[in-house]
């Protein structure tokens, strides 16, 4: 049922993306998009789903399971593109009724959609490679310079990986509790929506009730092993740069200023503009 | 109407690097009046093969038959099938939601359909029969102890009137007072109503004492279906399971085979002992 959802979802597998130090993961998602927007022309659009493609078959995740992470988004996605055709003033290409498609809203469209596409997917990549853990640890040491300002890094972290933790666990109680009362004759389906969100009621309650449970014991159980927030804290497992991390920034930087490189460049921007041009005249 | 399970599989994160398969061809027939165990270790496919009986999941591969119907096909009631087939989840208490106990047991009649009335009434018989204690039917859920919880819980399931009871480790998390009187009012459900039950569990004592007939699962695949008593003779690929035999019959087929003439079939302590007292002192008590 709920299961579907993908957000904080890890993919077990061995792959060389799994194996990678997450500061070079989360480091490489943020350069990624950045990058996505730094692009003039198709040709950085291109290299960057070339890249996108790269990683993603390395990882060895299917490609269902990232393209999943888009069917939450979908609508949004679909909105993005019909706005963007219609609104978007410029030179007519169709126009029927009261609409207008111009060559101006088309290319603003497909801007888009690649964008949002690749930026989703970008990063459902880091979370299918990265188990929750790893993840915090791996903000927690690269967000450490914010420590001059006084942000708490170490307890935010905790926050963090306890609340990732939860994801799943919450999930597997809702679908648990879910099965119980359907098993008493609930009904999730039918009705309208007052109805429907009426039935959720025997869900929520124990859900919140478990949730609470749970937190208490958590912190009960912190407690008893005298955490006492998070300066000082020494790792089991610190994560440490190794060969392969280098390799990996060195490929993501020559990735980055070759993109943004072609993408911007004037040559290819005057490329596409003259057949743009062209289709226009003509 | 019984239940059957025509080669029924089940396979968990079918579409991932690890699939799980929780049920292997299982093949059952579940008539109605029986009083039946499921034992397991943990793992062995227990609470994914109840989920089958009242059609929470339906089989990767294989059927379910109800009154003589796939309970997968488009148009069969699955409301209906839960209300003859009730199932108590692990940990039951999880459920509550009412702000009092007699309001959620009155849940279940209420989502069948019964009128106020009528529901009122299914949940006193219910919790009734469950013997929970008079002066607290109006209580808060939350001011319930573990044991009390799950008897308003089951009771919740029997308010539906169900003719197969389907309880999933009902005395998981109880001490052994609680855990026997669990079990007694369940045999007692059994006794007086007819009413099939269906009790898993990873106890041996529990089922030894109470079922008429065992289904031991193994890695998701029935590895045997008959009486206790003849189940019970499979000692060592029991033990091979993680399960091993009650410990009263372990005992009694110690000193047999020390050649003292104990019934190495017993199955509860009472047995044992007035078999060992027949033994040793060579009279019937
Ligand atoms: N929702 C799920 N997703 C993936 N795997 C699952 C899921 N539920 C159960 N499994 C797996 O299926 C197998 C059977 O699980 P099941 O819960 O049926 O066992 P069980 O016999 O009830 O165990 P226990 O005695 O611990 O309750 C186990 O290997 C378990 O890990
Ligand atoms: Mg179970």
């Amino acid at each position: 049922m709920i299961r579907d959802i993908t957000i904080g979802q890890y993919y077990q597998t061995d792959s060389p993306i799994h194996r990678l130090d997450p500061r070079v993961k989360l480091l490489g998602t943020l350069l990624f998009i950045i990058t996505l927007f730094l692009y003039k022309n198709p040709a950085g659009y291109a290299a960057g789903a070339v890249f996108l493609l790269a990683v993603i078959k390395l990882s060895r995740v299917p490609l269902r399971f990232i393209t999943k992470g888009l069917k939450g988004i979908l609508i949004v996605l679909l909105l993005t593109v019909i706005i963007n055709l219609f609104l978007t003033p410029g030179t007519a290409l169709i126009s029927f009724w009261k609409f207008t498609i111009t060559y101006e809203g088309v290319g603003v469209a497909l801007t888009m959609l690649f964008r949002l596409t690749m930026l989703i997917m970008g990063s459902s990549i880091v979370t299918l490679t990265t188990t929750p853990n790893n993840l915090t640890d791996g903000l927690e040491k690269g967000l450490r310079f914010l420590k001059i300002f006084r942000v708490p890094v170490g307890d935010v972290a905790m926050m963090m990986s306890i609340a990732l933790r939860f994801i799943p666990i919450l999930m597997e109680e809702t679908d648990r509790i879910m099965k119980a009362q359907l098993a008493r004759g609930a009904d999730f389906e039918s009705g309208n929506i007052v109805k429907k969100a009426k039935a959720l009621v025997p869900v929520l309650v124990p859900l919140f009730v478990s949730a609470f449970r749970r937190a208490g014991d958590l912190a009960m159980a912190m407690e008893a092993r005298c955490y006492r927030g998070g300066d000082g804290r020494t790792k089991m497992k610190p994560l440490i740069y190794k060969k392969r991390d280098a390799i990996a920034y060195i490929i993501l930087f020559s990735f980055v200023i070759f993109s943004v490189w072609i993408g911007r460049w004037q040559v290819i921007n005057d490329f596409f503009n003259s057949l743009y041009l062209r289709y226009i005249i003509k | 109407m019984p239940l059957i399970l025509d080669h029924v599989s089940q396979v968990y994160n079918a579409d991932t690097e690890t699939p799980v398969r929780a049920l292997d061809d299982v093949s059952l027939v579940l008539p109605e009046g029986q009083f039946i165990g499921i034992i397991g270790h943990t793992g062995s496919g227990k609470s994914t093969l109840v989920q089958h009986l009242n059609g929470l999941m339906l089989p990767t591969s294989g059927n379910v038959y109800y009154n003589g119907r796939d309970i997968a096909d488009k148009d069969f009631n699955k409301k209906e099938l839960r209300k003859h087939v009730g199932l108590v989840f692990q940990y039951p208490e999880h459920q509550l939601f009412e702000t009092d106990v007699f309001a959620d047991v009155c849940f279940g009649p209420k989502n069948m359909g019964l009128s106020k009335k009528e529901a009122e009434l299914a949940a006193f018989d219910a919790l009734r029969k469950v013997d929970f204690p008079n002066e607290l039917y109006y209580a808060s859920v939350f001011e319930l102890s573990g044991g009390q919880k799950r008897r308003a819980a089951i009771a919740g399931v029997l308010a539906m009137k169900p003719d197969f009871l389907v309880l999933d480790e009902p005395t998981a998390g109880l001490d052994p007072v609680g855990r026997y009187e669990i079990l007694d009012m369940v045999s007692a459900l059994h006794k007086e109503s007819g009413m099939t039950i269906i009790l898993v569990s990873h106890s041996m004592e529990d089922v030894a004492r109470y079922v008429e007939r065992v289904i031991v699962m193994d890695r998701g695949k029935v590895a045997f279906d008959d009486t206790p008593r003849e189940v019970f003779t499979h000692g060592e690929e029991l033990e091979a399971m993680g399960l091993g035999i009650p410990e009263s019959t372990r005992i009694a087929r110690m000193l047999k085979a020390k050649g003292i003439g104990v019934d190495p079939d017993v199955l509860t302590v009472t047995e044992a002992a007035d078999s060992i007292y027949a033994a040793v002192t060579g009279k019937d008590k």
